[in-house]
């Protein structure tokens, strides 16, 4: 049952690979840069699994020690993933214990793929979205780890890479862009976050943005909410 | 490194906690049957575009405009990535160029 499942997973799997592929290396090289060799490639890797997280988290590391800081951002940058788990309680349920672990891997890449694929007949749905998940989780570790070693063993002028955080965010923004009806929810994040910004200083001005978000986001719920139906 | 190495574990320890968190909370607060309260399920579909827009800003925040390159070359990146991607629509193109476009930028030209 779980061989069945593992082969027809695995096809799905690989445009993740390589996304994770060029995007976990990426974190390799930037953690690398910060004085963090494999071993905490490994662990975050293994133990976090979050692309836009961890890049947050290098920041984390390389600032003074705040851990109410730490999980206040980190609660935001992965507030989204919240909600990916309504749109699969149904089929993790079915799935047994194995259904924590799952949970666990339920990065943005892994949600859309549960999401779109679907077992052919025959094969367990809980051991294929099992397998998909583990797959990328490997995939991310390996790729984060090999970024690190990759930086160690070969030093180059790494100034600007961090603009790879930047990038990411920008394209994910651009994307969602197109495939949105209204785009006040953007006009939104990006006008409290500049407001905030400005008022608080680049410092401290996250949890005032986030506030602001959630009363813009309560104000306009009227005009929003039949957009998103 | 400016934190310990106790420092360090402690501080990704809650990291990893607050991200499983998040991501296994509405297996526990929305069970199948239940309704999700209507104010719940309009954040989740709404929050993610702001929340990106939000990380956008966090990436730019050390970026003076009245100092140093004056955001010249965050500016210069960021609308070549977006013309990029709106063109070629490749993720891996639009981050790995661009990012290597922006190295090349701070290291040579500015």
């Amino acid at each position: 049952m779980k061989r069945n499942a593992l082969k027809v997973a695995w096809i799905h799997t690989v445009p993740v690979m390589m996304g994770y592929l060029f995007l976990g290396m990426a974190f390799g090289i930037l953690l690398s840069t910060k004085g963090y060799g494999v071993f905490w490639a490994f662990i975050m890797s293994l133990f976090i699994y979050a692309g836009s997280g961890q890049f947050v988290a290098i920041t984390l590391l390389t600032s003074p020690f705040d851990i109410v800081g730490a999980v206040f951002i980190t609660l935001m940058v992965n507030l989204r993933h919240l909600f990916y788990g309504l749109s699969l309680l149904e089929p993790f349920k079915r799935a047994g214990k194995k259904k924590y672990y799952m949970m666990f891997t339920l990065t943005d890449e892994t949600y859309s793929l549960l999401c779109s694929a679907k077992p052919p007949k025959g094969v367990d749905e809980g051991w294929f979205y099992f397998f998909i998940g583990f797959l990328d989780h490997l995939y991310w570790i390996g790729s984060c780890a090999l970024g690190n070693l990759l930086r160690t063993a070969v030093p180059f002028n790494s100034k600007g890479i961090d603009f790879v955080m930047t990038a990411l965010f920008l394209v994910i923004f651009i994307d969602q862009w197109k495939d949105s009806k209204t785009h006040i929810p953007q006009f939104i994040g990006v006008g409290a976050s500049v407001l905030c910004l400005i008022v608080f200083g680049a410092s401290r001005f996250l949890l005032p943005a986030m506030v602001l978000i959630l009363l813009l986001s309560a104000t306009f719920r009227n005009r929003l909410e039949a957009k998103f139906q | 490194m400016i934190l310990t190495t106790k420092e360090a574990l402690i501080l990704l320890a809650f990291i990893a906690l607050t991200t499983f968190a998040t991501r296994a909370t509405p297996f526990f607060l929305f069970p199948p049957h239940k309704k999700t309260p209507a104010f719940v399920e309009y954040l989740g579909k709404m929050l993610p575009y702001a929340t990106i827009g939000m990380l956008v800003v966090y990436c730019l925040k050390d970026v003076s405009l009245f100092s140093g390159s004056h955001g010249i070359p965050e500016a210069i990146a960021m609308i070549a990535i977006s013309l990029v991607h709106i063109w070629k629509h490749n993720i891996l193109l639009s981050v790995g160029g661009g990012t290597l476009f922006y190295m090349f930028l701070v290291q040579y030209v500015f």
